[in-house]
């Protein structure tokens, strides 16, 4: 058994390795899926000592599985994390997160260019439990000040925006939230760990759509949550105070720095039910492999195809951080070195009434191109939000929502980048035409 | 592109130790040395409460075949075990002193643990005190400081692992039954 005072292994060699050991009755090399809804007890009294966490170990897959156990312990070592806990998807992710931190009268500051999907969770779902969202121009470091009040519990942004493409400046943010001692908490879908690790620049913690990069292959619904260590739960009541839902135990006191995870795995997890299944699990160890290959990769043709189209004379702006004309290309630099992640989007040329109809034109004339809700998949993939996922708002709506009736979005795959221009080009042309 | 900018990870834990305090009072071998004792362990301010971190500790060990022995002024028995006022007390030889009480009672307790030639001293979580420790490493002792010993247990065990926590050991090699 070789060990972290040996040697820090870097992140190519963590992607493959870490969380797995291959198991000793078998030796398979491959993570063994397990199928299994429930685990045999050794014994009654084991069975007891497990239900009262005076043990280590698996009783049934709504609330740990070794398959899922697996992607947990990689995903928190890729992050230098303390651990993970894998649920059902980003959003169950996202909101097991706010169970486990928020009580009633709470407040979160988020980021203004969150996700829809996510925007609408916090507006709305976390209204019914009587916890309130107050959205901040997220570079606008005095505003996210001026929102905190005394019953904020935690700050909220996404390292890259989608689909607005904007960069958050995560450094202030995580000193102002260390200042008032609650937690920051970032979604770093669109980065992932291997271009950007929150958790140095203040964030505590990490949270994931592991449907997109992280597995990147277009077929598990998963999300995670990442506990990445370096915030104290020490003053924060969720954590600290008698939880009657688990006979008072005090998850700080017991747990210490896994009373947080251990809380949202063993009361919100199993409460809520949002789990992730081992075949689900198994595809998204698959994908993260090869994670580092495949981002390079994706940041390779994304800064390709925003270069080509910022040139293209039936486009009239592209938006992605790693051009120089994005007002977050320094702010990129900073915090994404090795490219600005494999999301972009772009407005056609012309006038803004004629603007859904060139997207539908251009959308139907794409070949290599999916036209689907998603991103991050090893196929290059396209949405054109004012004739789909918007298409029953007014311009004026869909220019409130940031997705102007111009706007595409592209998550760029890991095809052949003369490919990929090739068909954009083409499909440019058949919606003018 | 590839290894040259890989990056060297390593696990981040709350602790309050400096990173040179880190290297001597959570050292990696230290730990399993002293976890492959498999001994007896005297837990300093154990509970009779199970619902208390020390209880968690202690009946996790009793349970894996170690000896405990209760340091506690309550008198009585805990988990079955007779309680002792302090170390000085104890008549059998102990692996392992664990501090479950305020950092102000820790230099006492030490002293005590040196007296009585325990092979190492370990301060759980958040119960610090650094010229103690010194102390104790200056007579020979293993030591451990701000860290969990049931969880150090778990990590090397496979358990820590099953919880979704960041165990740190990556090795290609079979497990051994």
């Amino acid at each position: 058994m070789s060990s972290s005072s040996e040697r820090s292994f870097g992140f190519e060699t963590r992607q493959v390795h870490a969380g797995h050991i291959p198991d000793a009755e078998t030796g398979a090399r491959a993570v063994p899926i397990y199928q299994s809804s429930s685990f045999v007890f050794e014994s009654t009294e084991q069975a007891a000592r497990l239900f009262g966490l005076k043990d280590y170990g698996d009783i049934y897959t709504r609330i740990s599985n070794p398959t899922t156990a697996v992607l947990e312990e990689r995903l928190a070592s890729l992050e230098n994390a303390t651990g993970a806990v894998v649920v059902a998807s980003g959003m169950s992710a996202q909101f097991l997160t706010f169970l486990t931190l928020l009580e009633p009268g709470d407040e979160v500051v988020a980021s203004s260019h969150l996700y829809g999907g996510s925007s609408t969770q916090l507006t709305h779902t976390l209204k019914k439990l009587s916890a309130k969202v107050t959205f901040v121009d997220p570079n606008d470091v005095p505003a996210w000040e001026a929102a905190i009040t005394p019953k904020t519990k935690l700050l909220y942004g996404e390292t890259v925006g989608n689909p607005s493409g904007s960069v958050l400046d995560l450094e202030p943010i995580g000193k102002l939230a260390k200042a008032h001692g609650i937690p920051f908490v970032v979604d770093n879908t669109l980065a992932t760990p291997w271009l950007c690790r929150p958790a140095d620049f203040g964030a505590n913690i990490i949270l994931y759509s592991a449907t997109k990069f992280l597995s990147g292959h277009g077929n598990a619904i998963l999300g995670a949550v990442v506990d990445a260590g370096n915030f104290d739960f020490k003053r924060t009541p969720s954590i600290a105070a008698p939880d009657p839902a688990y006979h008072n135990l005090r998850f700080y006191d017991t747990f210490g720095h896994y009373g947080f995870l251990m809380k949202l795995r063993m009361v919100s997890l199993r409460d809520v039910g949002a789990s992730a299944s081992p075949m689900n699990s198994f595809l998204a160890i698959q994908g993260l492999e090869t994670l580092s290959l495949r981002m390079e990769r994706h940041v390779y043709n994304a800064q390709k195809i925003a270069e080509f189209l910022e040139k293209h004379p039936l486009v009239e702006w592209v938006s992605y951080p790693g051009l120089a004309s994005s007002p977050y290309h320094a702010l990129a630099k900073k915090y994404l070195p090795r490219g600005a992640g494999g999301v972009l989007s772009f407005g056609l040329k012309g006038s803004r009434k004629q603007a859904r109809e060139r997207g539908v034109k251009f959308i139907e004339a794409l070949q290599i191109f999916s036209h689907l809700a998603n991103i991050g998949d090893v196929r290059s993939l396209v949405i054109h939000p004012a004739s789909t996922t918007h298409q029953q708002l007014t311009a004026e709506e869909l220019d409130a929502a940031g997705v102007p009736p111009e706007l595409i979005r592209i998550s760029a795959g890991i095809e052949n980048i003369e490919d990929l221009t090739w068909d954009l080009n083409r499909a440019l042309h058949a919606a003018f035409a | 592109m590839g290894s040259e900018q890989s990056i060297a990870c390593s696990i981040r834990l709350n602790s309050s130790l400096t990173d040179e305090q880190k290297a001597r009072f959570q050292n990696d071998e230290t730990i399993r040395r002293i976890l492959a004792r498999r001994g007896t362990i005297a837990v300093v301010g154990l509970s009779a409460d199970p619902q208390k971190a020390s209880h968690f500790v202690a009946s996790y060990f009793l349970e894996r075949g170690w000896k405990i022995v209760p340091v506690t002024p309550r008198a009585g028995t805990i988990l079955g075990v007779p309680t002792v006022p302090d170390l000085l007390s104890i008549r059998e030889p102990i692996d392992v002193v664990d501090i479950f009480r305020p950092p102000e009672e820790i230099p006492g307790i030490v002293d005590q643990a040196i007296k009585i030639g325990t092979k190492a001293v370990w301060m759980q979580l958040r119960l610090i005190d650094i010229p103690a420790a010194e102390k104790a490493l200056a007579a020979g002792l293993d030591v451990v400081v701000d860290r969990c010993i049931k969880m150090e247990h778990g990590r090397y065990g496979g358990g820590l692992h099953s919880a979704g926590m960041n165990t740190e050991i990556i090795s290609a090699r079979r497990r051994k039954l």
